[in-house]
């Protein structure tokens, strides 16, 4: 008996050695990156992922990270669209790849879901670089949720400043009968309305249909200085804004960041000059230098929410060198601190840098691609870019 | 002054639209008719055969782009439409011989060949998906105004802008040809008064010499024409998308039968009273009604009878009440 008790003694000692060597020696780190590669977002998905994956490689070969730990990227489907099969694919990221914490998901949709049965039961960490909803704002989380992009409650508050500068006090809405057209559209009217602008005709379009000229009969006798475009490019709003040009209705546009595109420009032509549109962006060094290494990377860094996902991947993992830590339990009350500093500034290709001084128990600020600045439950602040069409571009006015 | 701003708005919102709409769907009632006529069975795949004939016109049209062929002011489609034309009626064909004739032969009840008719709609929209793709096409081409609204305003002075497109008026031009050219065949051939013996009594007319199965293959033909044209034109003038097309077969369905199922004229009356019933029911007549009206009486939201969600609702609601009071049609066809 009394054998057989230092036996067991001496095994358990000899775990316990093995994890507090563990703990001290390099690991490889898995982050899973769920993303929608097919679905409605399958064109903008491929230059995110290789955004964060840019952000790992760089990590994994600096060997600054938890003593030189490796990160290994793992791809999923989201599929945008069907929250259950991001749900599953989620699921298998996390029982079978066992990631250390998941990039994404990319749509508001199949975040929430991920969030709640995946990630929470399994206290998993995510950020997402293009979630936008301002339902994430007040789901439940338990302190795991964090995103690069900022929720649409703000653009629409930027939206209805924009307006009042452009001195457009009377305007037309036509949103995309979606959650993201509702939910912008739910945050831009209050706001324009605080702000002493009247809606003459708020009135939901749907997507996919031939003929726009019926809506836009509705939204011309209701009437306005502008019409407000909430929807997407290829679909809803360019029929919009086509029927409303072709038959006379409004001359002047308002583009919410869905309608972003060269494909619009080119299919309107000429009525669309002098139109207004937002987009979240970010200008300064750090979005310069992300360009550059994208390009050396062969990456289009120009492309939706490239900055955000490079951001998304190095905030994880700068968090996880605070922490001392790779389990998302233990870093991810350090997201925020390395988003926000105090602390040295630290630019994309620089997070080498940053682990160093993280490892030495100096603060950082991590700006990044997109000057990230996460408030409230752990969101970018935002910044938009604004444009004016104008000779069949976009010409940036300013930021804000 | 007023009056005219108000006639403007009225013209540039709903007339004009109404008009090339119901040319649409006069042109796609007429091809049910006529298989309803001689067939003797409700088509449910045309809306699908007006696709395939606009994807084989569209790849066509493509075709002619790309080597720089163009009809100048006109969209080069009209070019490529006979192509299109061709591509349908072999298909059509096909499909008779394959599937609608043993039907045929059997003397099969008119609902049967209803589901079978479904079966083949099935078949031709994952046909034409496959060949072009679910995505939404534009391929018009050409001068895309006759007028539009800022050279109307400049040139009247008015404050209401008018704007013509060049689609829509093609629209009308072609759909008013055809028609006339369908009815001068029916009335003045003699293929065309076979057909029309054989619609009205099938017995007779083959006591008489006709030859069944030749003015069934006329029938497919002069219904491949027409699909194509429509599907062409609707695409031209608002954008082709496969699965609008298979939506379109409601309104088609309750013109040709509001016309009165087997009446040609049935079907463009019923093309007309559909698409005004559903152009000014979902219109928002608050514009019209500020330059009539004082300004006490002017309605405080934006007069819209219907909301434009509820497009289609209409032509149901239509349809269910010409069935109960006159099951016919309002000019007389067979009833269902």
């Amino acid at each position: 008996m009394r054998h057989r008790l230092s036996k067991l003694a001496a095994i358990a000692l000899a775990t316990s050695t093995m994890v507090a060597v563990g703990a001290a020696h390099a690991e490889d780190i898995k982050l899973g990156i769920l993303f929608g590669f097919t679905g409605p977002l399958e064109s903008i998905t491929p230059p995110m992922a290789r955004s964060a994956e840019m952000a790992i490689k760089e990590v994994s070969d600096s060997g600054a990270l938890l003593d030189g730990s490796t990160v290994t990227p793992v791809r999923a489907d989201s599929t945008c669209g069907d929250a259950a099969a991001a749900t599953a694919a989620a699921q298998r990221l996390v029982t079978a790849d066992h990631v250390n914490a998941i990039i994404g998901a990319d749509c508001s949709g199949a975040s929430a879901a991920v969030l709640q049965a995946v990630a929470r039961p399994n206290g998993i960490v995510m950020v997402s670089p293009s979630a936008t909803s301002p339902a994430l704002s007040t789901a439940p989380d338990d302190g795991l949720f964090f995103r690069t992009a900022p929720s649409d409650a703000r653009q629409g508050v930027v939206m209805a400043d924009v307006l009042m500068k452009a001195g457009l006090k009377s305007v037309a809405v036509s949103y995309s009968n979606s959650d993201y057209g509702k939910g912008l559209d739910e945050a831009f009217e209050p706001a324009f309305k605080a702000a002493g602008g009247t809606i003459t005709i708020s009135a939901p379009h749907e997507d996919g249909k031939a003929d726009y000229s019926a809506d836009v009969g509705a939204l011309a006798s209701a009437g306005g200085d502008a019409l407000v475009v909430i929807g997407y490019v290829d679909q809803g709003g360019k029929g919009i804004i086509q029927a409303a040009t072709d038959s006379g209705a409004f001359s002047k546009f308002i583009l919410s960041d869905g309608m972003y595109g060269n494909s619009l420009i080119k299919a309107i032509g000429a009525p669309l000059e002098g139109s207004i549109g937002i987009i979240p962006g970010a200008e300064g060094e750090g979005h310069t230098k992300f360009l550059t290494m994208a390009k050396a990377a062969g990456v289009d860094g120009t492309s939706s929410y490239t900055g955000e996902s490079y951001d998304a991947a190095a905030l994880i993992m700068l968090a996880m060198e605070a922490a001392k830590s790779s389990k998302s339990a233990d870093f991810k009350g350090k997201i925020m601190q390395v988003a926000n500093g105090p602390g040295e500034k630290i630019l994309p290709g620089e997070l080498a840098k940053g682990l160093k001084l993280l490892s030495e128990g100096k603060p950082i600020d991590y700006e990044g691609a997109t000057a990230v600045k996460l408030i409230g439950p752990g969101e970018a602040s935002g910044s938009y870019r604004i444009y004016t069409i104008k000779g069949g571009t976009q010409v940036t006015d300013y930021y804000e | 002054m007023e009056i005219l701003n108000a006639a403007v708005a009225l013209l540039n919102y709903v007339i004009i639209p109404a008009t090339s709409y119901a040319a649409q769907l006069s042109l796609g009632a007429l091809g049910v008719t006529l298989v309803y006529g001689i067939l003797r069975f409700s088509n449910f795949a045309h809306g699908d055969t007006m696709a395939f004939g606009t994807a084989i016109t569209i790849l066509f049209t493509w075709l002619l782009q790309s080597f720089g062929m163009t009809a100048g002011p006109l969209p080069t489609a009209l070019i490529a439409l006979p192509i299109g034309i061709a591509a349908t009626s072999a298909l059509l064909l096909l499909t008779d011989r394959a599937v609608y004739r043993f039907h045929r032969k059997t003397k099969a009840p008119p609902v049967r060949l209803v589901i079978v008719s479904m079966g083949v709609m099935f078949v031709m929209n994952g046909l034409t998906r496959f060949i072009i793709g679910v995505k939404e096409r534009n391929f018009a081409d050409g001068d895309r105004f006759i007028i539009n609204a800022a050279q109307f305003r400049h040139l009247t002075g008015l404050h209401e802008g008018l704007a013509i497109r060049s689609t829509t008026a093609i629209t009308v031009v072609v759909a008013i040809v055809v028609v006339g050219l369908l009815f001068w065949f029916l009335n003045n051939t003699w293929t065309g008064k076979a057909m029309r013996a054989f619609s009205d009594n099938e017995d007779l007319s083959l006591l008489s010499g006709v030859n069944p199965e030749y003015v069934v293959k006329v029938t497919w033909l002069i219904v491949a024409a027409l699909a194509t044209i429509a599907g062409v034109l609707y695409g031209l003038d608002k954008a082709f998308k496969p699965f609008t097309y298979f939506q379109m077969l409601l309104p088609i369905f309750a013109a040709s039968v509001v016309g009165g199922l087997g009446n040609p004229l049935g079907a463009i009356g019923g093309g007309i009273v559909i698409a005004f019933s559903e152009v000014s029911l979902t219109y928002a007549w608050r514009k019209v009604f500020s330059y009539l009206l004082p300004e006490q009486f002017l309605p405080h939201g934006i007069a819209q009878l219907v909301s434009i969600d509820y497009k289609y609702a209409i032509s149901f609601i239509i349809l269910v009440v010409v069935l109960l009071f006159k099951p016919t049609g309002l000019f007389s066809g067979r009833s269902l």
